[in-house]
This record gives structure tokens, C-alpha cells and sequence, in this order.
């Protein structure tokens, strides 16, 4: 020991490079472009009120002559608005820039509330077992049952109607985050709870009782950070899909109102101009879309090759 | 067997309650029905006669069983838009979204088998890797932006098919319509069919792939491979038929998911289902009518829910046991 400690130790960066995850990370090109195409696009819409030209949540700035101007490579443009306006004359670049910082932060934490409820749930279930566990994963199996987008739109829709459109667009972000969370648990409970009952049954876990740990602790510090790779796994596609949901639900008008408009809502406002030409207001803010689900799902099956090799199905 | 049907019809009935509940929670809840009847200029001494009548006194015991009661016998109250009971109107709308997701349905499983089947048997080949790429872009994309990328390609720029309705229909039998026998038809049903199965067709093709490719490295394979059986026969008998099993399990789940994508899809076409009446319906709070689809959509779900449980049961004996001893 004392022989090999000549050599400095390696800093923690360095230890993270040289992990078997960068390796493979660096020999696939695919996760790498995609991450870089993701950091663009996250970096450049949280820094919106910074880069862009316009203010889209400012009235002010908005002048409604000023609507349906085509991006600045077509015919009729207006240079000071490089991919158009949309319909109330906002500029498109910085109100794609605003919705798409809007989509990305439900996302994440419509996913952050996912996985607080389904690993607290997974981990009790999986390590009180017994009835506790049946109870809870009949309930898991019930709510999976349900389509997440089903139990969205309805859950959105009555809301909606009781609160009033008014009030229900200043909480939206809130609605949509916690319908979001709460619908999709089940996903976490069961993967986390799968973990659990595998580690319960390992020595460490027996020496920890031993030691007279309470079950608090054995779950937090010994068990949960041995479920960590499956929870990584699971994230990334469910980021990748509450995206898609907050966009779907924002389509139908139950999400992201249009004064304050997400990448859903920008698309939906702009299908009423479809048919008159203006397909701009729909197609650009759809392929920003698609283009940050996309890559989000291309590093969600990297994740899934790199730490769980057997897990490799749809 | 018997024990674990009694299990799951149990399981079934308490799942409906509960959506009864909520559904019964929310019509209390959401808009006045004195007003929808009545209107503002009738006074307060009336209006306190009519609650009476109505039973709007009563606890909330008494008006949840009478409502219940109601339910069971059909009677899930009348729209106050369309002034007819709301069951029917939702009848009436229910063949045009059984055959949207029929023809989606179609789709699916005329692409998913080959392309599945092909992507496993040379999993190295080009067209395989494009077949998944394509796949995971198919994932990403949105159902409704799928359907407008469709509208604004083939309707608006090249005019080919027509963008919303269902066109042409000819009445079948009672509600029924069907786009299926005319031509006007058949061009008005394709679009939102290929929309709504854009978003399941790549998932199907990478279950069917994952599957065939666990199945091919079996020993029975192998055997039927040595005894000098011909590869199409071993894929498409031997090995897709252990294939289909959890295809079908899986089928019958999303089927539940299919339905609240209808809405999106019917939205997008202004295709007259029950999912575009549902949205409507929010728009102009028409409660019984909400509630009504709340109840037949949750029922649509767990009885396919229930029958795909009964049949995993029935065709895998594992299962079964090991949801017995829980």
C-alpha cells in the first residue's frame, strides 16, 4: 500500500475520465453529439432573458402589425426578426427560447417529483414488505393501468373547469409539474423495490442490522445508493416523456397558457395558421421539439447499454 | 384458477368504484345544475322547491347511491348541450373512435411483425439500423405534431387528402357508421390512423425485435435449425409464436393508452370521436357529459385491463401462482 502511494492520487476529475462510463461515452458518437446538441439547447434557452432579442412576457415589446412575419429566409421577412413572428406579433427566436426553458424546467421536475414519490415508496415497500408491499404495489399496478396522459387530460380538464381558465393558467406550471409527478411513480416504486429486495438478502445489509442501524438508515445510506444505476436508467426516458406530456397537454389547452407559452402551446397556436401559410409558428418550435426529445432518448438508451446491459428490451 | 378470477373481478369492481366516486365528487362540484335548468330569473323560493325535488338536499350518502343506482341501470344523466342523455351522445361518437383506432390498430400490426422480425433475424443489416433509428425518432415525436406535420404536408402543400371529418360514412347498424366502405372514406380515416399509430408502431417493433432475439437463442431453436428445417419456417412458426405472448400482453395495456391518444389524434383532425366530444365538452362545462366519459373510459380500461390479466393467467401458468401467494 504504502509502495503504490508514491504516485499522487489521481484528482477526482481525473478518476471520472478515466471510469469505464466516460470510456464508452467517448467511443460513441451518437451519445456524444447528443449531449452536445442537449447543453446547447439547455444553455441557450436558460440564458433567454440574457440572448434574446425580445422580451415575449413584456406587452410592450409586442406589436400586434407585426404578426406573421415569415423567418428571415423567405420572401417578406423582416430582418430584426430571424425566424418570424407569431400570431400576436411576438418574436419566434425569443419566444422559443422563453418555452423551451419553460419545457425543459417541468420536465425535470415533474421527473424530480416522480422520483422523490416512487423511491420513497419503492424503498418502504421493498423493505417493510409483507401487506405494506402488496397494498402498494397493487396500487403501482392500478395507476399503471391508467395511461398517464389519460389521468392528465382529465385530472387538467376538471381542474380547469372548477378554477376557472384565469386562475388555472397562473398555477399551470404547478398543475402540470404535479400531474405530471404523481401520475408516472410507479415507474421508480417498482425498479426501486425490484433493487431493494434483491440487496435486503446481502451480508451488508445483515452487518448493518447487526451494527444496530435503524431501517431509516440502512435504506437511505446503505440500500439507495446500490439502486442508483436502475433509477439513472429510468430517468432519462421519463425526462424525455414528461416532455412530450407537458407538450401534448399544452396542445389541447390544458397546460401552458398562450400568453406565457411553452414549446406545446407555441404548436397549438400556431396550427389555427397552418392552413393560411404561416406554417412557421408550428414547424420551428415542433422540430425544437423533437430535436431536444430526441436527443434525450438517444442518451437515454446509452445510459441503458453503458449500466444495465441485461435491461435491453423496448 | 377460479380463486385468482374471484381475485381479479374483485379487483375490478373496486377499481370502477373508485372511479365512481371521483366521477360523483366531481359532478357535485363542477357548474350548478339549477342554473343549467332554470337559468338566473326564477327566485329563491323556487329555487329551494326544485333542490327538494331534485334531491340536491339530501346527504351525501343518499345522492352517491342514488347516482350510483342511476349508473348501473345506464343513466349517467343528460348533456346539458346536447339535451339528450349524455350515454347515448357518447354512443353515438363511440363507433368513428373504434374505428380510428381499428385502422391504427391495422397498421401496427401489419408494419410491427415484419419490421420486427427483420430487425432481430439481421440485427446488423442497414436497413435494420435504419429501421431502429428511424424508431427513436418515431418515439420523439408528440402524436398531435405527427398529425400536423401530416396536415401541413399532405393536405395543405400537395393536397392529396383531405385534412378533417370523417367524409363519406355509411350507416352499418344502430350508431354505427363506417368510413371503411366508400372511398371518400377510406382517404379521410388514413391520416389520422397512420398519426394515432405513429407513437406505438415504434414500440411494438422494438418489443417484437427484443423478443424474437431472446427467442432465436434458444435451444429449441437451435435443434430446429440442426434437424434442417428451413430459416422462414423456424422464424415465422417456431420462433413468433413464443414471440407474441408478451406482445399480446403489452397489446392489450396500451390499448387503455390508445384511447387518450384518440383524443389528441381526433383533436388534431376535428375527427368526430369521443375524445374531440370529451374536449368540447370541458370547453363548455358540460358536467354530465364529463362524467360520463370519465365513466366509460375508465371502464373501457379496466375491463381490457382484466381480460389481459385473465388471459396471461390462462396461457401462463407461472404468473398465476406467484400473484396467488402474494
Amino acid at each position: 500500500m504504502s509502495d503504490l502511494s508514491h504516485a499522487p492520487a489521481p484528482s477526482r476529475l481525473q478518476k471520472v475520465m478515466d471510469s469505464t462510463m466516460m470510456y464508452s461515452f467517448r467511443r460513441n458518437p451518437v451519445a456524444v453529439a447528443s449531449l452536445a446538441v442537449f447543453l446547447v439547447i439547455a444553455v441557450l434557452s436558460f440564458l433567454a432573458p440574457l440572448i434574446a432579442p425580445y422580451d415575449p412576457y413584456d406587452p410592450a415589446s409586442i406589436d400586434l402589425m407585426n404578426s406573421e412575419y415569415p423567418p428571415a429566409w423567405v420572401n417578406g421577412a423582416l430582418p430584426e426578426f430571424v425566424l418570424g413572428t407569431d400570431d400576436q406579433g411576438r418574436d419566434l427566436l425569443s419566444t422559443i427560447l422563453y418555452g423551451t426553458r419553460l419545457s425543459i424546467i417541468i420536465g425535470l421536475c415533474a421527473v424530480a417529483l416522480q422520483a422523490f414519490l416512487g423511491i420513497t415508496i419503492g424503498l418502504v415497500a421493498g423493505y417493510v414488505g409483507g401487506r405494506t408491499d402488496s397494498l402498494l404495489m397493487r396500487m403501482a399496478d392500478i395507476q399503471l393501468s391508467f395511461s398517464t396522459l389519460m389521468v392528465a387530460i382529465i385530472f387538467l380538464a376538471v381542474t380547469q373547469a372548477l378554477f376557472g381558465s384565469e386562475t388555472f393558467n397562473r398555477y399551470a406550471v404547478f398543475f402540470l409539474i404535479a400531474v405530471i409527478g404523481v401520475a408516472e411513480w410507479p415507474q421508480y416504486a417498482r425498479t426501486v423495490r425490484a433493487t431493494v429486495l434483491a440487496e435486503k438478502k446481502k451480508e451488508y445489509i445483515d452487518s448493518a442490522r447487526v451494527l444496530g442501524f435503524g431501517p431509516l438508515r440502512i435504506m437511505i445510506r446503505h440500500i439507495l445508493p446500490n439502486s442508483l444505476s436502475p433509477i439513472f436508467v429510468i430517468s432519462t426516458v421519463q425526462v424525455a416523456n414528461a416532455i412530450i406530456s407537458e407538450a401534448s397537454l399544452s396542445f389541447l389547452g390544458l397546460g401552458m397558457p398562450p400568453s406565457q407559452p411553452s414549446l406545446g402551446s407555441l404548436i397549438s397556436a400556431g396550427f389555427d395558421y397552418i392552413y393560411s401559410g404561416s406554417w412557421w409558428i408550428t414547424v420551428i418550435p415542433g422540430i425544437v421539439l423533437v430535436v431536444l426529445v430526441l436527443v434525450i432518448n438517444l442518451l437515454g438508451d446509452w445510459v441503458r447499454d453503458v449500466l444495465n446491459p441485461k435491461l435491453y428490451k423496448g | 384458477m377460479f380463486a385468482y378470477l374471484v381475485k381479479r373481478v374483485f379487483q375490478a369492481i373496486a377499481v370502477m368504484f373508485v372511479i365512481s366516486l371521483i366521477a360523483f365528487a366531481i359532478q357535485g362540484n363542477l357548474g350548478d345544475p339549477l342554473r343549467e335548468l332554470v337559468g338566473q330569473s326564477v327566485s329563491e323560493e323556487v329555487r329551494q322547491q326544485l333542490r327538494e325535488e331534485l334531491g340536491l338536499n339530501d346527504s351525501f350518502l343518499q345522492q352517491y347511491l342514488r347516482f350510483a343506482g342511476n349508473a348501473l341501470q345506464g343513466d349517467l344523466g343528460t348533456s346539458y348541450f346536447f339535451k339528450e342523455p349524455a350515454l347515448d351522445v357518447i354512443l353515438k361518437k363511440l363507433p368513428a373512435t373504434l374505428e380510428l383506432v381499428f385502422g391504427a390498430t391495422l397498421i401496427i400490426i401489419g408494419l410491427s411483425v415484419p419490421l420486427g422480425v427483420y430487425t432481430a433475424i439481421k440485427p446488423n443489416a442497414l436497413l435494420s439500423k435504419i429501421i431502429m433509428g428511424l424508431s427513436i425518432v418515431g418515439i420523439s415525436i408528440p402524436v398531435f405534431l405527427t398529425a400536423i406535420l401530416m396536415i401541413f404536408v399532405f393536405s395543405v402543400e400537395l393536397g392529396w387528402l383531405p385534412s378533417f371529418g370523417r367524409g363519406d360514412i355509411v350507416p352499418v347498424w344502430g350508431y354505427w357508421e363506417t368510413n371503411f366502405l366508400t372511398a371518400d372514406g377510406w382517404a379521410h380515416i388514413i391520416l389520422p390512423s397512420i398519426a394515432l399509430a405513429s407513437i406505438m408502431l415504434p414500440l411494438f417493433v422494438r418489443l417484437i425485435r427484443a423478443e424474437m432475439m431472446e427467442v432465436l437463442q434458444s435451444e429449441y431453436v437451435r435443434y430446429a435449425t440442426a434437424k434442417g428445417i428451413r430459416p422462414w419456417r423456424i422464424y415465422f412458426v417456431h420462433a413468433l409464436k413464443n414471440t407474441l405472448l408478451p406482445v399480446i400482453t403489452v397489446g392489450g395495456v396500451q390499448i387503455g393508452t390508445m384511447v387518450a391518444y384518440t383524443i389528441l389524434t381526433e383533436t388534431v383532425f376535428q375527427w368526430p370521436g369521443m375524445g374531440f366530444m370529451f374536449l368540447e365538452a370541458v370547453n363548455r362545462v358540460d358536467t354530465p357529459l364529463i362524467v360520463a366519459y370519465l365513466i366509460v373510459v375508465g371502464f373501457i380500461f379496466v375491463v381490457t385491463n382484466t381480460i389481459v390479466d385473465l388471459i396471461y393467467g390462462l396461457v401462463n401458468p407461472t404468473v398465476n401462482i406467484a400473484r396467488m401467494g402474494a
